[in-house]
């Protein structure tokens, strides 16, 4: 076993697993230079296939850090990865739930629960339109995302289907 | 698997779900989730389809696990997990949004990885991503009908809207800003219903 590379899997992200924002696209670049650059897992090209891959999987994008882990150090890195990029916030938030159960009938908490839906309303909107400004395939993005939030909101079709249309939409326009 | 129950009028389960039901479900959140949108998902699921928590619980939840450090979606299900189960449900949520997709991911590494380079996959895989766009926009215009019942948290929507996505001002800064000026106008509003 590569006990070298693992302790450098850990040293890469248990740190990066508090600086963690959002889905996990914040770190993505500081997982690419320490990787590539720092400690030489992998080639740059070999970098962007794993993040190539990470983005055709389903689960959280994160899951990029249990496939660095892999090319550092095979299944022990793999697993070392993602326990280390997990585990360290996982704990801290788990400490808040346990926290907020407790205190949860008090006035301040109630205040807390209602004053933040208005705000995840809002960044939840935000995040969306964010996405499709970036996204690939210009129009098309607005028109399939338009679509499925209209059928997803008035009729009970299955997601599944309508990622698949997307899909399907998307070759036929744009390949 | 079972056929969508109706998404509107589930009626709320008085036993929470078993730790065994919570793997299961989020698992199949890990595994399905192709393009992202997986907290759009987790609320088709566990809100609409399975009435699990409230639509104010699972928003209220979302905007924590979003200002907590971690992968949101994680944090979402420990925090989920939790609320329905104590710390075996945290524990058997995280791990079923994560260990069954990880495996995934390893074996496609070490077997499809050519996939990941097609031209076709990509352009796919780019309308997918939009698709699951909607799922998410299905969530935030659920929430946005519920939280329209007050001007004040209509102004927080919208200033928190403008400021992410025309003013393009960092996230931090927007919630940093809106999140304790909404709490504190809930917080009157709490004190003023309680008549203290």
């Amino acid at each position: 076993m590569n006990w070298k590379a693992l302790l450098e899997v850990v040293l890469v992200f248990v740190p990066l697993s508090f600086l963690t924002v959002g889905g996990g696209q914040s770190i993505v670049a500081d997982v690419h230079r320490q990787s590539v650059d720092v400690y030489g897992w992998m080639s740059n090209a070999a970098f962007m296939d794993l993040y190539a891959l990470s983005r055709i999987l389903p689960g959280p994008g994160a899951l990029l850090v249990t496939l660095v882990g892999w090319q550092a150090a095979g299944l022990a890195g793999a697993l070392v990865a993602s326990a280390a990029i997990f585990i360290p916030s996982s704990l801290l938030v788990y400490g808040l739930a346990h926290l907020w159960t407790r205190f949860r009938e008090k006035p301040a908490i109630r205040a807390i629960e209602a004053g933040l839906i208005p705000v995840a309303t809002g960044m939840v909107l935000a995040a969306s339109c964010t996405v499709l400004r970036v996204a690939e395939g210009g129009i098309w993005a607005w028109v399939v995302a338009a679509a499925s939030t209209a059928a997803l909101m008035l009729t009970r079709v299955s997601p599944f289907l309508l990622l698949g249309l997307g899909g399907v939409v998307f070759l036929v326009a744009l390949a | 698997m079972a056929s969508p129950a109706p998404i509107d009028s589930a009626p709320r389960d008085a036993s929470p779900p078993t730790p065994l039901q919570l793997f299961l479900a989020f698992a199949k959140i890990g595994l399905t989730s192709f393009g992202g949108g997986l907290s759009g998902w987790m609320m088709r699921e566990f809100v609409q389809r399975r009435a699990w928590l409230s639509e104010g619980e699972f928003l209220s939840g979302l905007a924590l696990a979003q200002a907590f450090p971690g992968v949101n979606v994680v944090n979402l299900a420990i925090w989920i997990g939790f609320r329905l189960r104590g710390g075996a449900g945290a524990l058997v949520s995280a791990l079923g949004l994560t260990v069954p997709a990880m495996m995934v991911a390893v074996a496609v590494l070490v077997g499809f990885s050519a996939a990941a380079k097609s031209h076709h996959v990509h352009v796919a895989l780019a309308g997918v991503a939009a698709a699951a766009v909607g799922l998410s926009l299905q969530m935030g215009l659920r929430a946005a009908r519920r939280a329209t019942q007050s001007v004040a948290a209509i102004a927080i929507m919208v200033m928190t809207f403008v400021g992410i996505f025309f003013l393009r001002l960092p996230l931090l800064w927007v919630v940093g800003t809106m999140a304790p000026l909404s709490i504190g106008l809930a917080y009157l509003r709490v004190r003023a219903r309680e008549g203290t």
